[in-house]
């Protein structure tokens, strides 16, 4: 069974391998690549099922000993994000045909590599094999941002290398200093090392600040709109179920077992979840392009997740993973939708559109399920994420947080109906734009409708997702039994 | 005492480079703060043993996970070295030939 540990980040990576040496035959490469994602989504159940009782199962690649080896587990959070990453990048890749973003040859390579990169680190036990993962999966991500992108995307990809690669200095940075002060850089050895060393609750301080600038939590933020809009629509919804996501795990994870939650960092976590909706969702409603007001709401709900991690309860932890499952599909949904309004009319700002709920009805379904999750009203998954939010900081009696949440949800409905307003209604731009790519297949719009009825059927029928959301929690509160699993003792 | 030095310095040129204008600069610059961090690395395993860890362990033997570590750091700023050397290298051809796009992001 903990062989199959292996294949999430080896499938992909042979795939990618696969793609060079292949002739240029577009349906070929497209098979290949999906089912290579395919394959990743069936081990991504296969491990839910069997982490369902609290089972760990662990592999050391190679049979070498804990120290040298690299060492793989999942745990039931591990398990649900790569089988939610999993369905993302299906999805995008199916997408990517549609709108023609894997007519450029390195595109699928790269994209199963930036994969393989956020598998490996949702299922790594190592922080230093966490830091090479996350550079697996930024590397590719450098070329992504440059393909098929707007104008301007030479500065922003300077502005995203950069604050990528100094985030990764200062990652690697924090691990050689925990290396240093405690000896051991395996997270299950590390467990609680924060709370009862000094120095080493500095040294993982220093990992948690470079991990929160990859996941664009504010004040950290201001690289994440800068630079994700400038790149093709299907990359962003690549990026955004991927990139932000596996920092934000990492944050969840070290967290959790280095600090084991402890309550003098609370105000500082709180403080900076409520800051990063306020602000993400003020900068959403002043943005002028479906992609920049998707980006804008990425800082911001992010912050929910981040408020869920910082409460520490049984209930605000699987508040918090819930939020973050849900989230993935939902924001992948929304940027797919973009990407579709930007394959028939050729942009995607807000000024030069209108009427498409008449020219695509399909789309304006797909769009306007995944808005009504992204804000948070019933019956969609997002309702019952920012309930369980909201009841968790109602159990702590946090005031502020609760009312800040509200306030933010109301705001992100606006911004919402801003797109819907200036996209979907109303007498379509004279003299209409024709489309670049006329062809409106099941490629294009499939995929979000897709991930929008994984939106609409997570709301009344969440409760398996729940219980896996639960049963994760259970292991970040009390990871001993992770601890066991991974060290062997 | 020399690990403390030779990082702070090689700090301190790194961000210097980074804040000044240019991206050639910028490059140095993460180069800089990657010899650093590796100079980090290396100390976290401790300086004072200097056997080479090959044959067996003895009290002198160095830990070899640090110099592990450099090693793969050293392969990933390299390679990343290359990959902005490369835009930059783009740029400077492209300046002045760009073509109009359709929209703006």
């Amino acid at each position: 069974m903990s062989t199959l540990l292996v294949l999430p980040v080896a499938v992909p990576l042979l795939a990618a391998g696969l793609l060079l040496a292949l002739p240029r035959r577009p349906a070929l490469r497209r098979g290949v690549a999906l089912a290579g994602t395919a394959a990743v989504l069936a081990v991504g159940v296969v491990l839910l099922a069997t982490t369902r009782d609290g089972a760990v199962p662990v592999l050391r690649v190679g049979d070498w000993p804990a120290v040298v080896a690299i060492t793989l587990a999942a745990d039931p959070l591990s398990a649900l994000l790569v089988t939610v990453t999993a369905a993302v990048v299906l999805a995008c890749l199916v997408a990517a045909g549609g709108t023609g973003d894997d007519r450029d040859p390195a595109f699928l390579p790269l994209a199963l590599v930036l994969s393989a990169g956020a598998y490996g680190a949702f299922l790594t036990t190592d922080l230093f094999n966490l830091f090479v993962l996350i550079e697996v999966m930024l590397v590719p991500s450098y070329v992504l941002l440059g393909l098929a992108g707007g104008p301007g995307r030479a500065g922003a990809g300077r502005v995203y290398v950069a604050t990528n690669l100094l985030g990764s200095t200062i990652l690697l940075t924090g691990v050689g200093l925990l290396y240093g002060v405690t000896g051991t850089v395996g997270l299950a050895d590390l467990a609680g090392a924060g709370r009862q060393v000094p120095a080493a609750a500095v040294a993982g301080g220093v990992v948690l600040l470079a991990l929160a600038l990859k996941c664009a939590f504010v004040p950290l933020h201001d690289w994440l709109p800068r630079t994700y809009p400038t790149a093709s629509p299907v990359v962003v919804a690549l990026f955004s179920g991927l990139l932000t996501k596996v920092g934000l795990y990492a944050v969840i994870r070290v967290y959790a077992v280095l600090y084991g939650g402890d309550p003098a960092y609370h105000p500082l976590l709180v403080a900076v979840a409520l800051a990063s909706m306020v602000v993400g969702v003020l900068g959403a409603v002043g943005a002028g392009s479906m992609r920049r007001v998707l980006a804008f709401h990425m800082v911001s709900q992010i912050g929910y997740v981040l408020l869920g991690l910082a409460l520490f309860t049984a209930a605000s932890l699987a508040a918090a993973i819930f939020y973050l499952a849900q989230y993935v599909l939902v924001k992948a949904a929304l940027f797919l939708c973009a990407a579709v309004v930007r394959a028939s009319r050729g942009t995607d700002r807000l000024s030069r559109l209108g009427g498409l709920a008449a020219a695509r009805p399909l789309l304006a379904l797909a769009f306007g399920a995944a808005a009504l999750s992204l804000a948070g009203l019933p019956p969609f998954a997002g309702f019952l994420a920012k309930f369980l939010v909201l009841r968790a900081a109602d159990d702590v009696g946090d005031r502020l947080a609760m009312t800040v949440a509200i306030l933010v949800s109301l705001v992100t409905l606006l911004s919402m109906l801003k797109i819907w307003g200036a996209v979907f209604w109303g007498e379509p731009p004279r003299p209409a734009v024709p489309g670049r790519r006329a062809r409106a297949g099941a490629a294009l719009v499939g995929p979000p409708l897709a991930l929008s009825a994984c939106a609409l059927l997570l709301g009344p029928l969440g409760g398996p997702l729940l219980h896996v959301a639960d049963e994760a929690a259970a292991g970040l509160l009390e990871p001993a039994g992770y601890v066991r699993a991974v060290t062997g003792r | 005492m020399s690990a403390p030095l030779i990082v702070g310095v090689l700090v301190a040129a790194g961000v210097f480079l980074l804040l000044r204008p240019g991206q050639l600069r910028l490059v140095l610059g993460f180069v800089l703060l990657g010899h650093a961090v590796n100079v980090v690395l290396l100390a976290a395993g401790g300086l004072r043993r200097r056997e080479a860890a090959v044959d067996g362990a003895g009290p002198e033997t160095v830990d070899p996970l640090p110099q592990a570590f450099v090693l793969t750091a050293i392969v990933i700023t390299f390679g990343i070295t290359i990959h902005l050397l490369a835009l930059l290298r783009r740029r400077r051809r492209g300046r002045g030939q760009r073509k109009p796009e359709e929209e703006e992001a």
